[in-house]
């Protein structure tokens, strides 16, 4: 992973004693709590419905064990024993107070980490795939890429008060797993027929109140131009964006208002002046950026005869094989997997994570993974690099830490907000609905039976969710003070990208798991073989599932 | 008049800015006039040219300006609120595109710490809002000591620097 030089801590130094001094100047009355909102957000730092909230970044979530270690130590210096992973691959705490976060922010900048730019209308975190470098579709690596991007945006003078916040995300692979068609910008990292490495450029493509799924304005930019390219994008955004409401001021707006070819044409007019200027990659740095994500010495392993004893230690013990088969994943190199440790335990707000549990990982990095770790935009974090010998152990390890819910991609494996228990923007509560479907659903067997099944759910229409692009959706929503849920069905993130459609008037909290049930019902009855939910209900159309879900008993 | 605060030191501003109509006469003294004055009177402010300064909204065009913009000694871009960041991409355009090597000026509503990230897009002058002690804001102009990308201030980024 990248490691810093003297003038990146400089930098990261910096900025800390830059906050230091606006924490000191906002709690002596200096600064008005206007001016400071904006600091503290490019800091990480929310105010929430019970306390403060601090986003720390995981860069494309890549973490060190060092880094994990001294997150575990910050939860439970700063905080209350434990962080929760958000759906762009940053994690957060829940309770630390005001005057603590520069001293926070000290101890991150230790361990090369920080907190900039995740949260304010700024340039966000940029998230990619949680396979990138050992995914078997990849085409080409997006790490250095990102590396060259982050630092391009972070403390970009320009875009720091843009209308509203910019999300970018980037993918290497032929199936999407960074969900590019819902960003501001999205990168698709492509080869042309000359072998050159470049990008297909989407954006206005986001959640939030009005999903949009990204238009791509540009079919391949060579590399060497993407930040010439993105600084084109963003000026003409900057200028042009809509600042009277902060409900039209995404990109995605902006889009739709000039027309997907006018705002093509105005970010190739901009990108005219700044082609091919000191921006422009070169080689040398391109060499430095990709030197940080080689592959790490992979052992020299026989692939059949690891094949073998896997099959043998799944034939013997149902619960490994579950996990082998919903946990693991394909990697690039033979005899290894990638392995995904689930925060998605029935009875824990998913993606919840407590410091003893980030020092587990942290050990286990450096015991089965090279010493590195992924966060995943689902809320589950990877060991990327795992002897397929090393399965079995790992896989016993991981049980008794409570990583090993082998429920990866169906149903059980829910993407879901903090909502309403955490969240002053949530109009509903989204943890305790996701808990009772996870009881509901509690027979594996069954589970395992439905397949890959995506149910997302957001306590609001900002979505952080992602209850547009679930299979099943669920939004919480206000009526007259009470909390109730409306159900969406057909959305995917990926490269067939889909917005759900609401399925009709909401439910109670109670209700909603028996709603889940009828859906699931009848898509088991209707079912053709070796059919997907999302396959079916694209077959048996949006009207099928509302009178399955609507119909009165006679 | 908010103090201000330019090439590294707090000064008098000595510079108006009366609302003009186009045909209004320039008043005596250093003033700042709007877009819409300024196309609308060049040859008398060529005649005055030292003393006449252009007052840019955010929501203009620095290609509107009639004229050089060699001998402008001020261009000033307003704020509106601090947050209204359409003024940086401005600033940049005239320092790289337009080549404008004038004072460039923030006024309206910039606040102290966001002097750091002005100074990189291009601006040497500041009028911060009445609230904030100009003489201590200083200390926020050099927040930090390196940045990675190109802007104004630094024409390479910082991987055509790195040793």
């Amino acid at each position: 992973m990248y490691l810093y030089d003297q003038t990146d801590r400089q930098i990261i130094a910096d900025r800390v004693a830059q906050f230091r001094d606006q924490t000191a100047r906002y709690l002596a009355g200096e600064i008005k709590d206007e001016e400071f909102l904006p600091l503290r957000l490019q800091n990480g730092l929310y105010i929430q419905r019970l306390a403060p909230m601090l986003r720390i970044c995981i860069p494309y979530g890549l973490v060190s064990a060092a880094q994990l270690r001294r997150l575990a130590a910050i939860t439970r210096q700063y905080d209350k024993g434990y962080a929760h992973l958000t759906t762009r691959q940053n994690i957060q705490l829940n309770w630390p107070a005001l005057e603590d976060v520069p001293d926070i922010l000290a101890d991150l900048a230790e361990v090369e980490m920080h907190a900039v730019q995740t949260s304010g209308n700024c340039i966000r975190n940029f998230t990619t795939d949680q396979f990138a470098g050992v995914a078997p579709d990849e085409l080409i690596d997006p790490r250095p890429y990102c590396e060259i991007m982050r630092q391009w945006a972070t403390f970009h003078p320009e875009f720091a008060f843009l209308p509203r916040k910019f999300k970018i995300a980037v993918c290497g692979s032929t199936h999407d797993r960074a969900a590019v068609r819902f960003h501001d910008i999205g990168l698709n990292l492509r080869q042309n027929e000359q072998g050159e490495a470049g990008f297909e450029v989407l954006v206005g493509g986001g959640l939030g109140r009005t999903p949009v799924i990204g238009s791509v304005i540009r079919r391949f930019l060579p590399a060497v131009h993407i930040l010439s390219y993105l600084e084109a994008i963003l000026r003409v955004y900057n200028l042009k964006g809509n600042r009277d409401n902060r409900y039209k001021a995404r990109i995605k707006i902006l889009v739709r208002a000039m027309g997907v070819e006018a705002f093509r044409t105005a970010v190739e007019a901009e990108w005219q002046h700044l082609k091919d200027g000191p921006s422009t990659l070169t080689e040398a740095e391109l060499a430095r950026a990709k030197g940080f994500f080689t592959a790490p010495p992979y052992a020299n392993v026989d692939p059949a005869a690891t094949t073998a004893t896997l099959a043998e230690q799944a034939a013997g013990d149902k619960a490994f094989a579950n996990w082998l088969e919903r946990n693991t994943h394909a990697h690039r190199v033979a005899g290894y997997r990638s392995v995904t440790l689930s925060l998605k335990p029935t009875g824990v707000p998913p993606g919840d994570i407590t410091a003893a549990q980030l020092d587990s990982v942290a050990d286990l990095t450096e015991r089965y993974s090279f010493g590195e770790a992924r966060t995943t935009h689902e809320q589950n974090m990877v060991l990327a690099d795992v002897e397929a010998a090393q399965l079995y152990p790992l896989w016993q390890e991981l049980t008794p830490l409570g990583f090993a819910t082998p429920t990866l991609g169906t149903l059980l494996d829910m993407v879901c907000c903090p909502g309403g228990d955490f969240c002053s923007l949530a109009n509903a509560k989204s943890i305790p609905i996701a808990e009772t479907i996870q009881r509901r659903f509690a027979d594996l067997d069954y589970v395992y039976d439905l397949g890959d099944l995506d149910l997302n759910i957001s306590g609001c229409m900002n979505a952080c969710g992602h209850h547009h692009v679930g299979h099943i959706g669920i939004l919480g929503v206000d009526k007259k003070g009470r909390e109730y849920y409306q159900v969406q069905l057909g959305g995917n993130s990926g490269e067939d990208a889909a917005l759900a459609k609401v399925l009709g008037p909401a439910f109670e909290e109670s209700e909603v798991p028996d709603v889940i049930e009828k859906i699931i019902a009848s898509y088991v009855a209707e079912r053709v073989e070796g059919e997907s939910f999302l396959e079916a209900y694209r077959r048996l159309g949006h009207e099928h599932f509302k009178g399955v879900v609507y119909a009165r008993p006679d | 008049m908010p103090a201000l605060i330019k090439d590294g030191a707090v000064i008098d501003n000595r510079w108006t800015r009366p609302v003009l109509a186009a045909q209004d006469p320039l008043p005596a003294g250093p003033v700042l006039v709007s877009l819409e004055y300024w196309n609308a009177n060049a040859a008398q402010i060529t005649a005055r040219a030292d003393s006449v300064g252009l007052l840019l909204q955010p929501d203009e065009d620095p290609a509107a300006i009639r004229g050089g913009l060699t001998d402008i000694p001020l261009i000033a871009i307003h704020f509106p609120a601090f947050t209204d960041g359409r003024g940086f991409s401005l600033a940049r355009l005239l320092r790289e595109r337009f080549h404008y090597h004038g004072e460039l000026r923030a006024v309206g509503a910039p606040i102290r710490d966001q002097l750091s990230y002005l100074v990189r897009v291009g601006f040497n002058a500041f009028e911060l809002a009445e609230h904030y002690d100009p003489q201590a804001a200083l200390a926020s102009l050099a927040d930090f000591s390196d940045s990675y990308q190109a802007a104004a201030d630094q024409p390479l980024p910082l991987f055509r620097r790195r040793g």
